[in-house]
């Protein structure tokens, strides 16, 4: 079986967030760029899955939409141990333009398992995963925060209102991955780094594809008012303030 | 050009969020001139269904048959059936676990522009353009949606519910949809009694480093219980395995936007506050005054969480006894 694991392009998760002056694009200027958190935690179990000589696992693929900027990030997947790369040559307009790209390369490869994180840690879409398996037109489990092989079927973890269950989902299928998939993403060690240069790097073309939606513009939020501060020895005045101002008791 | 909601329920009561989606879609309808619609999926009684009158809905259709789990594809199908019924333009779920997962598909299916954790009503109507937070609330978006139709996530706690004193007519509505036909297989449920799902909690009760020892959890858990609250933790906490990882939020955790998230014994690492800073209102306990938990925070008492835990139950407790 094999693994495909989406990757998206981020800044560092410690940017200082700027806008372009018209306030119509993002600001990448002295920007550090990163495997989304979340993607990051999927390959991490893909490559758990990979190495764990009783699961039939042959191959780890990661996929990314972007410019020729992104590869630095790629080669990171590859040195964590991805045995190759794919970069779809295109600017990410929208989630549904990604998803096409991503859904196209998915079903030109013989993927059993698609992953994709909850949400990437720029524009917070949390849509792209979904929309590649409405797309092709095969099963979606969301919010897992555990996949495991049973042989070769497919048995995943997810939490729902009250608790969890595990539920089987026959392959190809997407699983959109949160917290708990890995327990920490994993480091690239310097064998791994040395070995994702010769590691194969194929750029595809774009798919046609629309963009149903488009950025008109962004902002900073209102800045917050002072935290107003209580004394340790009056918390009688917290919960008051509490029932009283904020009303959230 | 009407709107539809799909409402949510837990052992067929209403969970609060539908309530704030046909708030939020009532003021959507009536900028865009429309009815709002409502979907219920499972069973739900008849006063429950028609109470919903009382949030905005018009009418509600309730697909009773209760598929044994949220399998996306089935819910996808559901849904788009109820658009095609009621000729909806707009289709309002929650930013929650199931509208993460189901509101992707819809769009695709729907050929309809998916904003996502929208906090705003629409700001134009032609073209619909709506605010969304992006950077994990770092900033804000304004969205267009290009396509005919659109799907609209609501962000947690962003809109204040509003009752009205309508009415709305129920009828059972036989999406046409085979509930056997769903390709996963739920193999084993496991729930604890008051266990509530982090990400949809209403209250969030968290702890970090500050609270000293995974032993000391006892307070945050009487609390949580008293308030009816998830409990959540930092990263350094799991980590160090005091509690188990699935409570983690933050940046890389899980991402939660409670009404009220009260943090003991945090500092507030730029990482957990992108996970948390959603929330409505923020309580912060924290022995540094310098944390910059207190940057984020609405409320804060600098000081030892494990000795103010215990008052804050006691005096929490004489207050809701009143």
């Amino acid at each position: 079986m094999r693994i495909l694991v989406c990757i998206s392009n981020v800044p560092d998760t410690t940017t200082k967030v700027k806008f372009s002056t018209d306030q119509k694009s993002f600001d990448d200027g002295g920007v550090q760029w990163i495997i989304n958190p979340w993607d990051e935690l999927a390959l991490t179990r893909a490559m758990e899955l990979k190495e764990d000589a009783s699961n039939p696992v042959s191959n780890v693929t990661v996929v990314t939409v972007g410019s020729a900027s992104a590869e630095p990030t790629l080669r990171k997947a590859l040195a964590i141990g991805a045995d190759d790369a794919i970069r779809v040559d295109a600017v990410s307009s929208d989630a549904y333009f990604v998803a096409a790209q991503l859904a196209a390369v998915a079903g030109s490869g013989d993927f059993g398992i698609i992953l994709c994180g909850i949400e990437s840690s720029d524009y917070n879409g949390s849509s792209v995963g979904g929309m590649i398996s409405e797309i092709m037109g095969i099963p979606s489990v969301s919010a897992v925060s555990g996949l495991k092989l049973e042989g070769e079927e497919v048995v995943i973890t997810r939490d729902i209102d009250g608790g969890r269950e595990e539920l089987s989902v026959p392959a190809p299928f997407v699983g959109v991955v949160q917290k708990g998939i890995a327990k920490e993403p994993r480091i690239a060690a310097m064998r791994g780094i040395m070995m994702a240069r010769k590691k194969p790097l194929q750029v595809v073309p774009a798919a046609d594809a629309e963009s149903y939606t488009s950025y008109k513009e962004f902002a900073m939020p209102e800045p917050k008012a002072p935290c107003k501060m209580v004394e340790a020895d009056n918390v009688k005045e917290l919960v008051n303030l509490l029932q009283n101002e904020a009303k959230v008791l | 050009m009407s709107v539809l909601v799909y409402t949510e329920n837990w052992d067929g009561k209403f969970k609060k969020l539908s309530y704030e989606l046909l708030s939020y879609a009532k003021s959507v309808a009536t900028l865009v001139g429309g009815d709002v619609n409502a979907l219920s999926i499972g069973k739900v009684n008849q006063d429950e269904l028609s109470s919903l009158g009382n949030y905005g809905a018009s009418l509600v259709l309730s697909a009773d048959g209760t598929p044994s789990g949220l399998d996306n594809q089935v819910y996808t199908e559901i849904i788009a059936a109820a658009m095609d019924k009621v000729g909806a333009r707009i289709l309002i779920m929650a930013h929650n676990n199931s509208g993460k997962a189901l509101a992707p598909r819809l769009s695709v299916r729907l050929k309809a522009g998916l904003a996502a954790g929208v906090i705003a009503v629409p700001e134009s109507v032609n073209p619909l353009v709506v605010s969304k937070k992006v950077f994990s609330g770092k900033a804000k978006g304004k969205v267009e949606i290009l396509t005919e139709k659109a799907v609209l996530t609501l962000s947690q706690n962003s809109f204040e519910i509003n009752e009205t004193a309508g009415t709305a007519s129920v009828e059972s509505f036989d999406s046409g949809v085979d509930l056997a036909a769903a390709a996963t297989t739920i193999k084993d449920v496991q729930k604890q009694e008051g266990k509530l799902l982090l990400t949809d909690a209403d209250v969030v009760i968290s702890g970090g480093r500050g609270m000293k020892s995974g032993d000391n959890w006892a307070p945050i858990e009487e609390l949580a219980t008293v308030l009816g609250a998830a409990t959540a933790c930092s990263r350094p906490v799991s980590d160090e395995g005091w509690r188990p990882h699935d409570e983690h939020t933050g940046q890389t955790g899980k991402i939660i936007a409670p009404n009220l998230y009260m943090a003991f014994g945090i500092s507030g690492a730029i990482q957990h506050l992108a996970g948390v800073s959603s929330s409505k209102c923020i309580v912060a306990v924290n022995t540094d005054k310098d944390a910059p938990i207190f940057e984020s925070a609405d409320y804060g008492i600098v000081g030892d969480a494990l000795k103010v835990l215990p008052e804050l139950i006691s005096e929490i407790k004489t207050v809701k006894a009143q």
